[in-house]
């Protein structure tokens, strides 16, 4: 019940899911929290310390996200899925990850900028890369800002499709990622 | 006859005044393109240190002369994207709206309106200064640090001078605390005489 198998997810996929959803409303809501901190607020400088350090793990996280689903059997689309409904589905998932990694990478430019490295949570360091362009945290930031509500508003349609499919429809499509299939 | 003599008298005054002041006062560029000119500013963290930072990208010119330093003048301006605190989440912080809004203001600007000699090579340079779309009277402690021929065949005059502002004056109000309300901005500059 760990692994995927061609009628549905297991464990593994399910936790892995569910983990990167919270968090990634987490990190959302923490980020949109943070940069309207003053200089006297107690989270001011822990808030973009969490932001930062949650989110090289949570690239981590969908690095190995990425690895699972491709070492896995394909899950099928339950039969009475119509095709266009498994294409704009598949879609809204390759984008998903796509504006994910360009928001992990835009993110890591903005802190990265000057040359420093990224703590996460005092256990080791992301190196800066790239740190001779002028006003590339400027730039970063900005698309930054962009590809998170970019990011949210995917998520969102996502979040409606699977509830198309449990309410409307009324077939396994969330259930599926809530429970592994039995057999 | 009187009246010729007059009119002379006038044109070789104004001959002589102007000639006067072609010789002895000089006009120099400020030398950006070998950076041996900074644009500094610095403000106290808490009340407990220095923090620095500069402004990379500023362009400038002065005249002075050594004898009549009242005759001297200066313009600098710099972008304020530019800006350099060696810690790129606190630049782009500091050039958000909360702070220099350097979108909607992309440019400072200093333009000295009189210069008043306050002892051997030192003046007050008074001056307008304008930031984040402000533009206030401000003096500018002025020294002269020294002049000469380079080596490779110009000559340098060399200037540092002091003021120090309050951001509130500038519009910006960004609670930094008590200690951290004025900055310090600082002008080391080399010029080279056209």
């Amino acid at each position: 019940m760990l692994k995927n198998s061609i009628v549905g997810y297991g464990w593994i996929s399910i936790g892995l899911h569910w983990l990167s959803a919270l968090a990634i409303f987490g990190m959302f809501g923490l980020g949109l929290y943070m940069v309207d901190l003053t200089y006297y607020d107690d989270f001011y400088k822990t808030g973009p310390y969490i932001h930062k350090s949650v989110g090289v793990l949570l690239a981590f996280l969908m690095v190995a996200r990425l690895l699972w689903k491709t070492a896995s059997p394909k899950v099928a689309p339950l039969l009475s899925h119509q095709p266009w409904e498994v294409r704009l589905a598949h879609g809204v998932h390759q984008l998903l990850y796509v504006i994910f990694f360009m928001l992990v990478v835009s993110g890591y430019l903005i802190s990265s900028a000057d040359g420093s490295s990224i703590e996460v949570f005092g256990m080791f360091s992301v190196p800066s890369v790239i740190d001779s362009i002028d006003n590339l945290e400027d730039i970063a930031g900005e698309i930054h800002e962009y590809l998170a509500w970019l990011l949210i508003v995917l998520v969102v349609f996502h979040v409606l499709g699977a509830m198309k499919h449990h309410f409307i429809d009324k077939d396994n499509t969330l259930r599926r990622m809530l429970f592994p299939n039995e057999k | 006859m009187r009246k010729f003599l007059g009119l002379g008298a006038l044109i070789s005054g104004i001959v002589l005044s102007t000639t006067a002041s072609i010789v002895t006062a000089e006009d120099y560029v400020i030398d950006t393109k070998g950076a041996h000119a900074f644009v500094q500013f610095r403000i106290k963290h808490l009340g407990y240190s220095w923090l620095y930072g500069r402004f990379n990208k500023f362009s400038g010119e002065f005249s002075y002369d050594a004898s009549a330093p009242e005759k001297s003048a200066v313009v600098v301006e710099l972008e304020t994207a530019s800006l350099d605190s060696n810690h790129s989440e606190r630049d782009k912080h500091l050039r958000s709206d909360d702070f220099l809004n350097v979108d909607k203001f992309p440019k400072a600007r200093f333009e000295s309106t009189r210069v008043e000699s306050t002892g051997p090579g030192k003046a007050n340079i008074h001056g307008k200064l304008t930031l984040h779309g402000v533009t206030k009277d401000v003096v500018l402690a002025a020294e002269d640090t020294g002049a000469g021929k380079d080596p490779w065949g110009g000559y340098r005059q060399g200037f540092f001078g002091t003021t120090t502002i309050a951001l509130k004056d500038f519009g910006i109000d960004y609670n930094l605390g008590p200690a951290s309300t004025h900055v310090e901005l600082i002008l080391s500059i080399e010029g080279i005489r056209k």
